[in-house]
Formats: C-alpha cells, structure tokens, sequence
C-alpha cells in the first residue's frame, strides 16, 4: 500500500515524511524523524509521557496519527530551549531535582510550558490538576510541582 | 501480529466523508481518536480506512446567537471549556466537558466522539442531555436532527446508520432564569471514569419556583436516562427539603446499575440520589443568579 506523504511544520522548521495510515505521530517522531525526546510510555492517552503540542493545543501524541499532521505545526520538546538556553521551566527542573528516571519528564514539561502560557500564575491546585495527565512513578510529584510553581514565578518577574 | 494496513483520507466536505463512510465497511470516523486509536491500541485492530473529519470546516465552527449554540462535531473540549460564553451559559455543560479525561487528552476529545462511543459512563452525556441538545446527522440521505437523548440506544450503540455520522450540536439558549450543572462521583479528584453522574437543567418562573427541570443520569443505566419522576418532584418547588428527597428518591428508584469494580448496584442507586440533591441545588442556585 502506498505511504502517505505528509508536510508539516515540526518546531518551526519544514518537515515532510512518509507514513502508513494507522502510524502514529508518536511513532513518525520518534523512529523515522529521529526525535526521540518524545517518550513513548501506554500509547493508550493515560501517561502524558508523549505530549507535543499541534496547532497550539497540548495532545498524546500517540493518540494523533502521523497523517493528521499535514499542514499543521508540531512542537516537541527538541524546540522548547532556545539552543542551549533552557527555560524557565527547564532550569527549574533542574535546581529542584524534579526526575529521577526522566521518562515522564519531556511531556511534564511540554505541558508545563503551555499550563504557564494559559496561566502565568496557577496555584498549586491548578498545577497539580492540569498536570494530572502526566504520570510519574519516581518522584512522588512534589518536586515537579515547585519546580513548575517556581519557573512560573521566575518568568512573571521577568521583564517583558 | 501481521501489520495493520489503514488507509487514511481526510475529507474537506461533508458529502465526500458521507461518500468515504458508506463506501466501505471498515471505515471509521476519526475525531479526536481518544477512543477509536485506544480500541485500536488495545486490540479491536486498526480500521480499513480512516476518515478524519477535521478539515471540514463546519465541524470546528462555533456559532452562537440568541437562539443558542451550533457547534461542530470536531471541536475539542478543551475548546469548548475554554470559551467563556459557553461556560458562562452553560455551566454544568462545560464543566462535564471539563472532567473528560487530562488536559492532553482534552485537547483532541469531542462531544461527539463522547457520544459515539456511547459508554454509559460519558461525562459530557448527561449534561448535554439536561441541556436539551440536539445532535445533527449528515449521511447519504441526506441529514436529520435526532435530541442527544435520544441517540444512544445501550452500551457502545447509537442510531448512526452506515454512512451517517455527527456534524454538529445544537444547544437551545438557556431561558433568562435557566441554568445548569453536572457532577459525578469518581474515587479519585481527577482522570476517572464515572461511577455516578448526575445532569440538571432547570428553569425558574418569576416567583423563583422551579418552572420546569430535566434531570439525568449517567453510569447507572446501559444509557445516559432521564429521570421523569425527579423532574415532576422539584416542578413547583424552591427545593425545599421534601422535594428535594422526593427527587433523590426518583433517582435511587431510576438507576438501573450493574456491579462492577467502580461501585455496587446498591452504592450507585444511593449515590444517585445523593448527586441529585446536589446538583440539582446548584442549579438552582445558579439559575437564580441568572
């Protein structure tokens, strides 16, 4: 069967690849486009381990399939830095130690960084439930959840 | 396990989708894919052919007026929630929408793919029930309205028929003293599945009695029910203390539930009741605030 060829935007850059039509984006990213800082961990949409971002929402990207990518614009977290400078969210992931494995922490922080453009100043309630599709098994969550609340309270001191 | 092969088609208009869908009998309609590529995941096999139906423009339109809101079936929920016109119109409404599933999987889940699905434990189900929505159908002959209460007819079954699926949602404007709320019960704060949840919609006249009410319930019937005997109850009332038993009664009475690892029969018929009591008093209490 033919592949289908699909052009897209992926962190900004033109991007073009082939794929069968029940691939997933999840699958395209990480085994044809070699961008493995995606983490595939159920594929079934419960872990969050594989958030990117399309057309400017936060989605599973095992629960999108490659074709749908055609003409939209995909953000992973290869295009959160801006080259080597991390950001807030980064660094502060960082200085509070919040991962141990480090599977989890990709999406964590892909869905950090659009939780902190929607709200620059969420509780720690609404950090906790925003970030409730994205699941841990080392930390225990506390560490992440400073480490969000801290780099959202770092970038409103930020001048604009 | 051989590969699945999948063809995949993403249609601009609404006739070409028809066409796709009626043309071959392993096509199936692709939304958000929180349901149909997790069935996939977990087994049922990747489908012949998919037909995403999000290029179509009339399904991510949003359109709302004084006669109320049309919605396209492929809008996502995280959009729905974040619209503050509906949320301020219909609350109860966007909170269920709300409760579906973790921000991710908010950003690709729709009404419609809720309502498809025709779990019995759908969150977004019982409110757009309560609201009185009305789901619109394209198929190869053409399209026809069917009331949301009306369309699931028992676990993963509704009325589509080869051909057809859900273009769009009409809700009806809340009345000027109207509004709404759903809740659900859950172990868990967040990311479950309903063991009980309860949607009320209710109207008040100008004495601030309760002029007319549509109460439901989701996760204790093979379907989303209505529950005639509770409405009748908290008609006429300002949901004193005996109407609001008399409802809660009806509810425990309605629910029709099966045992399962979420709740007993006997746990979920109580908590129906329970749940009715509440939402239907903040309903009330935010349709006085109207």
């Amino acid at each position: 069967m033919a592949k289908i060829r699909v052009e897209t935007t992926i962190n900004g850059d033109a991007a073009e690849f082939l794929c069968a039509g029940h691939q997933s984006l999840l699958e395209v990213l990480r085994d044809d486009l070699g961008m493995t800082g995606t983490k595939e961990g159920c594929t079934t949409g419960d872990c969050g381990a594989c958030s990117v971002v399309v057309d400017g929402r936060l989605v599973p990207s095992c629960l999108v399939l490659a074709a749908e990518a055609e003409g939209r614009t995909v953000d992973t977290i290869e295009g959160v830095a801006d080259g080597q400078k991390l950001t807030a969210v980064q660094q502060q992931f960082l200085e509070h130690g919040a991962l141990q494995c480090g599977i989890c922490t990709p999406g964590f922080i892909v869905a950090a960084e659009k939780l902190l453009e929607k709200n620059p100043d969420p509780t720690e309630e609404e950090a906790r439930y925003y970030l409730a599709g994205n699941l841990c098994r080392c930390t225990g969550y506390d560490k992440i959840i400073r480490a969000v609340l801290d780099a959202a309270a770092v970038m409103r001191e930020e001048p604009a | 396990m051989s590969a699945p092969v999948s063809r995949f088609e993403a249609p601009t208009e609404v006739e070409a989708a028809v066409a796709l869908l009626a043309g071959e009998d392993g096509a199936r309609v692709l939304s958000g894919g929180t349901d149909l590529l997790v069935q996939m995941r977990l087994g049922a096999g990747a489908p012949a052919l998919f037909v995403d139906v999000k290029r179509i423009p009339r399904l991510s339109a949003v359109q709302l007026d004084s006669s109320g809101l049309k919605i396209g079936a492929a809008v996502s929920a995280a959009e729905i929630y974040e619209n503050d016109s509906i949320r301020s119109l219909w609350p109860g409404l966007a909170h269920a929408t709300d409760l579906i599933g973790s921000s991710q999987i908010q950003g690709r889940a729709t009404w419609s793919g809720n309502l498809c699905n025709a779990s019995p434990a759908a969150d977004s189900v019982p409110a757009l029930i309560a609201c009185n929505a009305t789901a619109v159908i394209a198929g190869p002959k053409g399209e026809r309205r069917v009331a949301v209460e009306e369309f699931t007819t028992g676990p993963g079954q509704t009325v589509l028929e080869r051909g057809e699926f859900v273009v769009e949602f009409e809700v009806p404007a809340p009345a000027p003293h109207a509004s709404d709320a759903y809740e659900r019960l859950i172990p868990r704060t967040e990311m479950d599945i309903a063991v009980v949840g309860v949607g009320v919609a209710m109207e008040l006249d100008g004495a601030g009695a309760v002029a007319s009410a549509r109460v439901v319930l989701g996760a204790v019937a093979p379907t989303a029910i209505r529950v005639p005997d509770a409405e009748v109850a908290l008609v006429g009332s300002r949901l004193e203390e005996a109407a609001l038993d008399a409802a809660a009664a009806a509810s425990t009475a309605a629910a029709n539930p099966i045992d399962d690892k979420r709740g007993t029969v006997a746990y979920r018929k109580k908590i129906a009741g329970v749940l009715t009591k509440r939402v239907a008093k903040t309903a009330y209490a935010r349709a006085q605030s109207r």
